[in-house]
Order: structure tokens, then sequence, then C-alpha cells
């Protein structure tokens, strides 16, 4: 469960750090399939909702393969549309970033966002410890 | 486990209706999306073979209204059946909230409903979940089947099998004519919802 803090918290990054330079639509979840959080450009008109239980699934079903072929994960994963491309981060204790993007925004360019994205999300979700 | 948005005041029931394959629980979800689908203003998602066979799963989310003062959002899903795909049906029940049992009444079916119980209990397990504990709800699916003279077991022998210690509601059913799909349904979205909301206080 996260404070209303941590979530807005959570928008807030998502939003300046990719949506703002080019995301289309950025969603974390859970490996459950649960949207904690999404933000998009306006113009996307996703159903986030079962692109979160699609993504979970897909996502478990892709651990389970690089297991089986002898592999931790996969670092990278990524698949390209005409259109429109998906990219998904795993963040540690089993969330998810999935970032949707058009062809004006490069992989590695998102690939870098993303990277600093998932520090931040991570320190936002770190419970943190009082000292009084 | 059920997850709850305090920022937009959201609570997601992940319910999942699991049991043997061919057993009925696709067309449970079908009869539920064909009956209800304008009214619940959802799309259902399937990832099925060309003969119809779930091979990922079924999912069908929509909203119920408030509970509590928060807005509850269901997420049903299927779990393929096969045995061949044990390993998605545990992928598939991670953070459940609700189970949806559906047993296939037809006689020959009897060890097959049995293994997939323990299946499940033991699924669970594997999220440090209890199957005395999580909301819980048998169909007895298959019923239309009396009329093609095909041999069932009966709801006796089926509660003894498999419902004797759980002690669970259950239904006995046809959902390809959806007798008892919106019953069931009502029923696990109402002891999903109690449970939830009891934790929550």
């Amino acid at each position: 469960m996260f404070s209303q803090r941590q979530l807005t918290d959570i928008e807030i990054v998502l939003k300046s750090a990719l949506v703002d330079k080019g995301v289309s639509c950025v969603l974390l979840i859970d490996m459950a399939g649960n949207l904690i959080a999404n933000i998009s450009n306006g113009k996307s008109e996703t159903d986030v909702y079962s692109l979160a239980a699609l993504a979970a699934g897909n996502y478990g079903a892709v651990n389970a393969i690089a297991s089986l072929v002898g592999e931790e994960d996969f670092s990278l994963q990524f698949h390209k549309g005409k259109i429109m491309n998906i990219h998904f981060k795993s963040l540690p204790n089993g969330y998810l970033i999935i970032s949707l993007f058009q062809n004006d925004l490069s992989l590695g360019y998102l690939r870098l966002l993303v990277s600093e994205v998932s520090k931040e999300i991570q320190f936002i979700l770190t419970p943190k410890v009082s000292n009084g | 486990m059920a997850f709850l948005n305090h920022k937009t005041n959201e609570i997601q029931l992940k319910i999942v209706y699991y049991g043997p394959g061919r057993s009925g629980k696709t067309t449970n979800l079908r009869y539920i999306y064909e009956n209800f689908s304008e009214r619940l203003n959802s799309k259902m998602i399937t990832i099925n073979t060309e003969g119809e066979r779930t091979i990922f799963f079924d999912y069908f989310p929509f909203d119920i209204g408030e509970i509590a003062g928060y807005k509850v959002k269901v997420q049903l899903y299927t779990v393929p059946g096969q045995m061949k795909y044990k390993s998605t049906r545990r992928l598939v029940l991670n953070g459940i909230d609700g189970v949806v049992f559906v047993a296939n009444a037809v006689k020959s079916e009897r060890r097959r409903n049995i293994l997939s119980l323990r299946d499940l209990q033991k699924n669970l397990r594997h999220y440090q979940k209890n199957i005395f504990q999580i909301p819980f709800v048998f169909q007895y699916n298959k019923l239309d089947l009396t009329k093609k003279g095909i041999p069932l077991l009966s709801p006796a022998l089926l509660e003894r099998d498999l419902n004797r210690q759980l002690m669970r509601p259950a239904y006995v059913a046809s959902a390809i004519e959806g007798r008892n799909v919106a019953a069931t349904l009502k029923t696990i979205i109402s002891m999903t919802s109690q449970s939830v909301t009891a934790n929550l206080n």
C-alpha cells in the first residue's frame, strides 16, 4: 500500500522525467497486474488496466523463459511497432515501469531516461525509517 | 492482494476463475461479458489457441461502484486449465484476492477436479496464501449436459470430493446457458469485498 504522498511523488517524477520528454504514456504496475500510477500526454487512449494485466503476465512469462535458458533476466525488454513502441523496466520488489513511445523518441534515449527515473521511483517506494 | 490507491480512492480486486481444462472458466467470463459488457462498459481480453483453449489467461475488468468510500474495480481472470500450463497458472495467481473454482461435473472428470484443487492449494501456498482463508466459491458446471444423456457427478459427490473441508458456497451451474453464472460472480465479489474492507478497518 502506498501513501497519497508517495503516489503524488511518483506521478510527478514520471511526468517530468518521461512524459514531458516525449513518452506518450507511462505506467507503474506491480507483478500482480495492479495499476499503481499512470501518466500520459493526453493523446493516448490505451486501456491501461488491460495493458497492466497483460504486461505483468508477459513480463512474468519472459522471466520464466530467461530462467529456462540460464539467464537471470533479460536486461532489455522492448517491442517495436510501426507507430507505437513499448519498453519494460523492472524495479526491485516486483514493480514494472512500462513506457509507450513513438518513433520520434529513440530507444537509447528512452533507456537513459527510464534508468534515471527508476532510481527516483525506487527511492520513493523505499520505506523511510524515522529517527524519532 | 487488493491494491488500494489512496490518491484515486480506488481498490483493485483480483478474482481468478480456476479449475481443470475445459471446465467452463472462459465460458463463465464470456457469458458475463456478452450479457453485461454494455452496462459495465468494458472489454474482455482472451489469449487462446485456434481451438479456443486458453493458453495464457482471459481478463475482464469492470467497476462495481463504491464500498467504504472507495471505487472498486473488479478484475476477473481465468487460468489455462491444461496440465502443461502449470507455470502460467501460478503466474496468474499472483496478487489474487478471491477464487471461483469451476469444477467439471462430468463423471469422467472427477479425478481432474480433485487434482486441479490440489494444484490450486499448492500455488496459493507459493504466495503465502491459505486456501482456507481466501474468499472462495465453487461452481459445479455443465449441468446442461444431463439433457444430452451424459453422466454427471451429483452435487453431493462433488461437495464431498471438493468442499468437505473448505465448506464454501457452491453453485450448480450451466455456464453455457448462463445458469448461476451471475450468482457465482455476485457471491465471490461480495465475499472478496467484505474481506478487503475488513482489512481496511
